[in-house]
């Protein structure tokens, strides 16, 4: 009998998703967008988490058949959300065949003192965290890739730039502890004392970890790069954009965004390039300050 | 200002456009030699060989083509050895369906993207690789199938176990080798080591080649 190694399957499709851009799209139009732009996967949903915003509600798992229409039209993985804690949802998507799962605090929860135990789906899940704490609690729970939660819908990097950095510096923090403080460590993160420990050896999370959240242009998304992401989510930062063009205009800006965007993430550490596909892109999303959400709009504060 | 005696180690690109190249910049510095990431054509001086990595094929042949890479890497894999895994085999094959350019076609093969099916299809499987001395730890994540392989082209890796036993995973044509599994995600480096010894013809040193040969270090996910 072959040795099932669930586990190191999940993270490997992570490995393989990085260094590139995983796109929000709601369509399979959309979808054939990010694939030519050279996105790495796609992330199915009916309302991109802008429209989310706007349109209020209860957001669920979207209708299986406009994920079955955009796993047929394109090639790379195909990524869709469900709501924390719905471990059915989560359960249909596997059915479902999709390569990754969102438990996103995008969607409304299903649950707001449990998330879904991931490990005994054979699909891989990715989850958001604010800390070092909350990414590791996911990890225990079995996700195979972490994302900064940012805050969704905003066009604005500041959350996602304050969640990525939180978790860089607890890192770090945790390698400049003895052996004999780690525990108390644990006990103030939350977090569990194996993956601690784990952490605080190798200097690094234990699965990929990614940036999402409010990035909306190729400088955002290198400055997440820098920061330590490993590759980037782009959600409302591409399909906002055009909305009052006419279709093939809508489309091409759509396009050129994207495939800046990709070049940017390839390129992150190169100021000359990233000038160069910044120039006359179209406007970015007008975006929301932080200030102008109320608490309990925030997405981020979902989860724990 | 590079360390002492890292002039004399020989440097090995890893094509960094998109996917896992990360963990074969790792295996590559294990053993010794310098991995250098290559997005940009002039990545590509002063290398010996060059990895292709796993992760999307489709991606990978676009951004190739929007970087002004995809002439120089034809040459450059006509002159020095390459290492394929996963979408770098498909990258190296002559045939693919769903291509949005051809393959570079260093290797006389037709491939099956996705064979297996989705991510809820990937698994893992022993594989035989005579050349780095038997059994060796095969990940298969959203694999290709190797269709057609030319009567010119080796064989050095096959299925093993007992299903699909038989089935090839592995070639190799002079310089070129393509793999459909992930060594890199192991933490076995003899297929890196026989790589860069056998088929590109560099030295390592030696503790590190002995580190290769021996029994695998401890598994981490």
């Amino acid at each position: 009998m072959n040795q099932p190694e669930p586990f190191r399957l999940k993270v490997g499709l992570a490995e393989m998703l990085k260094g590139g851009v995983i796109m929000d799209v709601m369509t399979a139009d959309q979808a054939g967008i990010a694939e030519e732009a050279g996105a790495a996967a796609v992330m199915a949903l009916e309302r991109i988490p802008a429209r989310i915003r706007r349109e209020g509600g209860v957001a669920r798992m979207s209708d299986p058949s406009l994920i079955k229409e955009i796993e047929a039209a394109v090639s790379i993985p195909v990524m869709a959300k469900c709501r924390i804690g719905h471990t059915a949802e989560a359960q249909i998507l596997e059915a479902l065949g999709v390569d990754f799962i969102d438990e996103s605090e995008v969607l409304t929860p299903a649950d707001e003192e449990n998330h879904i135990d991931k490990h005994p789906f054979k699909v891989p899940f990715v989850c958001g965290c604010r800390d070092l704490g909350e990414a590791l609690r996911r990890i225990g729970e079995g996700a195979a890739m972490i994302r900064t939660k940012g805050e969704a819908g905003t066009g604005n990097v500041v959350e996602a730039v304050r969640h990525m950095r939180a978790v860089v510096r607890a890192i770090r923090t945790l390698g400049a502890l003895a052996d004999d403080e780690l525990m108390s460590e644990a006990k103030k993160l939350g977090a569990p004392f194996e993956l601690v420990k784990e952490v605080a050896k190798s200097g690094k999370l234990p699965v990929p970890n990614f940036a999402a959240g409010g990035i909306a242009t190729p400088a955002d998304a290198s400055l997440m790069m820098q920061l330590g992401a490993e590759s980037v989510f782009v959600g409302s930062g591409i399909f906002e954009l055009g909305l009052d063009l006419r279709p093939e205009e809508q489309r091409r800006e759509q396009l050129r965004m994207a495939e800046a965007i990709v070049k940017a993430v390839t390129h992150y550490r190169e100021p000359a390039i990233l000038a160069q596909i910044s120039e006359g892109l179209p406007r970015g999303m007008k975006g929301l300050s932080m200030e102008g959400i109320p608490d309990e709009q925030q997405l981020a504060k979902r989860g724990w | 200002m590079p360390p002492a005696g890292a002039a004399a180690r020989p440097r090995v690109g890893v094509l960094a456009l998109q996917g896992d190249f990360a963990r074969h910049v790792a295996a590559l510095e294990a053993l010794g030699v310098a991995a250098a990431h290559v997005a940009l054509p002039r990545d590509l001086e002063g290398l010996e060989a060059i990895v292709l990595p796993g992760g999307e094929s489709t991606t990978m042949l676009r951004l190739m083509a929007a970087n002004g890479l995809r002439r120089p890497l034809e040459a450059f894999v006509r002159e020095r050895a390459v290492l394929g895994t996963c979408a770098g085999v498909i990258l190296l094959g002559t045939e693919a369906e769903g291509l949005p350019a051809p393959p570079l076609g260093a290797l006389d093969v037709s491939v099956e993207r996705n064979a297996y099916g989705r991510q809820i299809d990937s698994f893992s499987a022993p594989i035989d690789i005579p050349a780095v001395g038997g059994t060796f730890p095969g990940v298969f994540i959203r694999a290709p199938r190797l269709r057609r392989v030319a009567p010119s082209v080796e064989v050095i890796a096959r299925r093993a176990g007992e299903n699909g036993s038989g089935e090839p995973v592995g070639v190799r044509s002079g310089r070129v080798v393509g793999l459909c599994f992930h060594p890199e995600l192991t933490c076995d480096l003899r297929f890196h080591s026989w790589f860069l010894t056998a088929v590109a013809g560099l030295a390592l040193p030696a503790a590190r080649a002995a580190a290769a040969a021996g029994p695998p270090r401890a598994e981490t996910a």
